[in-house]
C-alpha cells in the first residue's frame, strides 16, 4: 500500500495493511483525451455490461452515454467552450495554483510588490525571463514550473497556449474513483462491497441484496442498482431494447471493479489497455500521483494554467481517490462534485445527536406518564 | 473573499444519484417511528395499569413492525436475499445497525403481542399447554427488551438518511434530523393511541403527542435555518414541499385537538368514568353513568380525529423528507452550491490544503 493512503481513521475502510500488493489506480489525463470512447467500448465488452438506454441522441455534444451508472463504468464527457469560458478556466486554475502556496521566491519587499502572481508561474505568465528567478532549492520540487528547477531553460519556453483562443472541446473519461474513504463501502449493510488486495472497491454480486444504500452513499454518483426502476435511465421509450437483453446481476449494485478479474491475472484494466493516447494510465497509485504532478507542472509551464488535479490530495473529503484526474476546468463542468466528502465522516456527530434524541424520547414518554398520574 | 460561486454544471445532469428508494421506505420511516413510540406507551400502560392503552399500543407496534419490515424487504433489488443483512454487524453502516435494532425490537414486540393475543382470546386460541405460564412470565422482560430498542428504532432512520451524499438528507442529518424523527415518532404513537384507546386512558399518549408536536415544529425550523438554502429548497418546493407543509398543518390541528381533549378529560374526569379516572374510583363512574355518554362520545370522536391527524402529520413528514432528498439529487445545483460555499468558506478561513482540486 502506498504511504499516502496510510493516514489515520481508516479502520472502517477495512484496509489490508499487510497486503502484498501496492494500491492500484488510474491517472486519467483529460488534456490528451481525444473522445474516441474506446474505453467505454472496451469496458462494456470485457465486463459484459448490458445496454444503457435506446441509442437516442442526448443533445450534449458527442456524449450520448449520459452518465456513469450500473451499466456504464466508463463515461466520456464532451464539453464545448468559447473563449470566455476558456479564460475563466484559466483564471480559476491560476487562483488554485497560488492558493495558500508559499512563493518559491525568498520574499523581499521588492519582489513581493512587483509580482502579484509570484513564483515561476508568475514569471511565465508575464513573459519575464529567468533573470528574476532565484536558484531554487530542491525542496520545492514540483513547483508548477519545471523552469523553477531549471532556470536557464525558461527563457526559451513558449508561453502561448497551443490551442485556439476562441474555442475548445473538453473530453474526459470518467470512472469510479475507488476512494480511500469509500462512502459506498462504508454504508453497505451486507458486506457485499469490499476492499480488495489492490485497495480498490468491488461489489460481490452474489452477496448484494440490492438495498441501494451504497447508491446514496457515493458522493460522485457512480454506483447504481441494475434495474429499470433506477432514477437515471436515459430514456423511457416503450421499445427499450435493454429490457429484452439477458441482464446479468439484475437487482444488485454495479460499478467499475478496476477490472479486478484482470488485475489478479497481472493484466491492466480493459479501458487503460485500449486507450490509444494513453490518456488513461494505470499502475501503482503512488506512481500515478507522481505522474499527475509532473504532468500538471508541465502544462503550467506551457502557460496552460487551467490544468489542475482532481483526487490527488490525501487531505480531501474522501482521503484522495484511487482514480486521479487532470482536468482543464472546474470539476462541476465535467459533472464532478467540487468538494465531495464521504458522508460517514458525519456519523459520530449524527450518532451522538441520535443518542440524545433517543434519550429525550424516553424522558418524554416517562414524563407523559408521570404527568397523567391518577 | 467569496467569489466565482456562479453555478455551472454538465448539461444540468445530476452529480449524485438518488437511491432506488420508493414509497416503501417512506412508509417504513413512519412505521418504524410509530412502532418505537407505541412500545414505550405499551410499557408505561402496563406499569400504570391502563389495559386499553396497553393493548392498543402493543397491537399498533406489532402491526407497524410487520408491515414496515415487509416494506423494507419489498424494496430490495433481490428480496430473497434479505437475510444477507444479517451477515455482518457494521457500525459504519446505519442500515446494518438498523437491521439489528429492528430485529431486536421485533423479538420483544412479538412476545408481548403473543401475550396480548392469548389474553384477548381467553387463553383458548393458542395451543400452548404448559408453555402458557412461560409466555406470560416473559411479558415484562419482553416489554422491557423491546422498549430498549424502541427509541433507537425511532432515531436511527435519521442517521440512515443523513449518512448519504444526498444533499438535503446529509445536511438535515448534520443539523438535527434525529430530533425531528423522534419527535415525529412520539406524535405518531401518541396519535395512534388517541385514536384507538379510550380517552380516560390516553392521557400519557396526549402528553407524548403534544411534546412530540412541539419538538417536531421546533427541531424542523431550527434544522432548516442551519442548512444551506440550496439544500432546503427541495423541502419547500414541489410535491415534497406540499407534503411537508401539509404535515405542518395537520400537526397544528392535531395538537390543538389533543390539548383540547386533555383539558376536557381533566374537567370532565368524573363523567369519563372508568376506574380511577377522577382519582376516586368506581363511585364517580356510577354516578356519571348514562347521563354523560354524550360528553364521552364527543371527546372520543375528537380524540379519534386529532389522533389520526397527528399520525398523518408524522407520515407526511416522513414521505416529504424522503422525497425532498430524492428531489435534491435531480438538479446538480443542490450539490454544487453548498459544496462551493463550504469550500470558499474554508479558503476564506485560510484552510487551503483539503480541496480535492489542486493546482499542482
Amino acid at each position: 500500500m502506498s504511504a499516502s493512503t496510510l493516514d489515520s481513521g481508516t479502520v472502517a475502510d477495512g484496509h489490508w495493511h499487510d497486503s502484498t500488493q501496492n494500491r492500484k489506480g488510474f491517472f486519467t489525463d483529460t488534456s490528451i483525451c481525444i473522445g474516441c470512447k474506446a474505453c467505454e467500448v472496451a469496458c462494456k465488452e470485457w465486463n459484459r455490461n448490458p445496454q444503457d438506454g435506446t441509442f437516442e441522441l442526448l443533445g450534449s455534444s458527442y456524449d450520448n452515454t449520459g452518465s456513469l451508472g450500473a451499466n456504464t463504468w466508463r463515461h466520456v464527457a464532451f464539453i464545448e467552450q468559447d473563449s470566455e469560458r476558456i479564460e475563466k478556466a484559466r483564471e480559476s486554475g491560476r487562483k488554485l495554483v497560488n492558493l495558500g502556496m508559499p512563493t518559491i521566491r525568498p520574499r523581499t519587499d521588492e519582489s513581493a510588490a512587483v509580482q502579484p502572481l509570484g513564483g515561476a508561474l508568475g514569471a511565465a505568465d508575464e513573459g519575464r525571463t529567468s533573470d528574476g528567478l532565484p536558484t531554487t532549492p530542491q525542496l520545492d520540487v514540483d513547483l508548477l514550473a519545471p523552469g523553477a528547477m531549471e532556470p536557464a531553460d525558461l527563457s526559451g519556453v513558449d508561453t502561448t497556449p497551443p490551442d485556439t483562443a476562441d474555442f475548445r472541446w473538453l473530453m474526459s473519461s470518467d470512472v469510479c474513483k475507488h476512494c480511500t474513504h469509500a462512502g459506498c463501502l462504508d454504508v453497505c449493510p451486507t458486506g457485499a462491497l469490499f476492499r480488495t488486495e489492490f485497495d480498490t472497491v468491488v461489489v460481490q454480486n452474489d452477496v448484494c441484496n440490492g438495498c441501494g444504500t451504497c447508491v446514496a452513499g457515493c458522493p460522485f454518483g457512480v454506483i447504481e442498482r441494475r434495474d429499470d426502476g433506477t432514477i437515471n435511465t436515459p430514456t423511457d421509450r416503450d421499445d427499450r431494447k435493454a429490457a429484452d437483453m439477458d441482464v446479468p446481476d439484475a437487482g444488485t449494485a454495479n460499478k467499475c471493479t478496476l477490472c479486478y478479474d484482470r488485475l489478479v491475472e497481472g493484466q491492466e484494466p480493459a479501458c487503460a489497455q485500449t486507450c490509444p493516447t494513453q490518456s488513461i494510465k494505470f499502475g501503482d497509485r503512488s506512481d500515478m500521483v507522481d505522474k499527475a504532478h509532473e504532468r500538471v507542472a508541465e502544462l503550467h509551464a506551457k502557460g496552460l494554467t487551467e490544468a489542475r488535479l482532481y483526487g490527488a490530495n490525501p487531505n480531501d473529503g474522501v482521503g484522495g481517490t484511487g482514480s486521479v484526474f487532470l482536468l482543464l476546468d472546474e470539476p462541476e463542468v465535467y459533472g464532478l462534485p467540487p468538494d465531495p466528502r464521504v458522508a460517514t465522516k458525519d456519523l459520530p456527530g449524527m450518532f451522538a445527536s441520535a443518542g440524545v434524541a433517543a434519550l429525550g424520547m424516553v424522558a418524554a414518554a416517562g414524563l407523559a406518564f408521570l404527568g397523567s398520574r391518577r | 473573499m467569496v467569489e466565482d460561486v456562479e453555478f455551472t454544471s454538465y448539461y444540468g445532469r445530476p452529480i449524485v444519484k438518488a437511491p432506488p428508494w420508493g414509497h416503501e421506505i417512506a412508509l417504513y420511516l413512519f412505521l418504524g417511528g410509530l412502532a418505537g413510540g407505541s412500545t414505550l406507551l405499551g410499557l408505561g400502560a402496563q406499569f400504570t395499569d391502563r389495559p386499553g392503552l396497553r393493548i392498543a399500543s402493543r397491537m399498533t407496534a406489532i402491526t407497524a413492525t410487520g408491515v414496515g419490515g415487509a416494506a423494507l424487504v419489498a424494496d430490495l433489488g433481490r428480496p430473497e436475499r434479505f437475510i444477507n443483512m444479517m451477515r455482518v454487524v457494521k457500525v459504519s453502516s446505519p442500515m446494518s445497525l438498523g437491521t439489528w435494532i429492528l430485529s431486536g425490537f421485533g423479538v420483544g414486540s412479538g412476545v408481548t403481542f403473543a401475550v396480548e393475543l392469548d389474553r384477548v382470546t381467553g387463553q383458548k386460541l393458542l395451543p400452548l399447554g404448559p408453555l402458557r405460564k412461560v409466555l406470560h412470565a416473559m411479558e415484562t422482560p419482553a416489554a422491557l427488551e423491546s422498549a430498549f430498542f424502541a427509541t433507537p428504532l425511532a432515531a436511527y432512520t435519521a442517521v440512515l438518511l443523513g449518512a448519504t451524499a444526498v444533499p438535503t438528507w446529509n445536511a438535515a442529518g448534520r443539523n438535527g434530523l434525529p430530533y425531528v424523527f423522534v419527535s415525529s415518532a412520539s406524535l405518531a404513537a401518541g396519535g395512534a393511541a388517541m385514536a384507538l384507546a379510550p380517552v380516560r386512558e390516553t392521557g400519557p399518549a396526549r402528553l407524548l403527542a403534544l411534546t412530540g408536536a412541539a419538538g417536531d415544529a421546533y427541531a424542523m425550523s431550527a434544522m432548516k435555518k442551519r442548512m444551506h438554502p440550496a439544500e432546503v429548497d427541495p423541502m419547500e418546493d414541489g410535491e415534497p414541499g406540499h407534503k411537508l407543509h401539509r404535515a405542518e398543518k395537520l400537526l397544528i390541528a392535531g395538537a390543538i385537538g389533543a390539548a383540547a381533549i386533555e383539558v376536557g378529560a381533566r374537567v370532565f374526569a368524573k363523567k369519563l368514568g372508568g376506574r380511577g379516572a377522577g382519582g376516586s374510583g368506581a363511585g364517580g363512574s356510577a354516578a356519571g353513568g348514562k347521563r354523560s355518554w354524550k360528553t364521552r362520545a364527543a371527546l372520543r370522536a375528537l380524540s379519534v380525529v386529532s389522533g389520526t391527524a397527528l399520525a398523518a402529520a408524522s407520515a407526511y413528514t416522513r414521505f416529504g423528507m424522503l422525497e425532498a432528498g430524492i428531489e435534491s439529487t435531480k438538479d446538480p445545483r443542490h450539490v454544487v452550491e453548498p459544496q462551493r460555499a463550504r469550500l470558499e468558506e474554508r479558503r476564506a478561513r485560510g484552510i487551503t490544503d483539503d480541496s480535492i482540486t489542486t493546482g499542482r
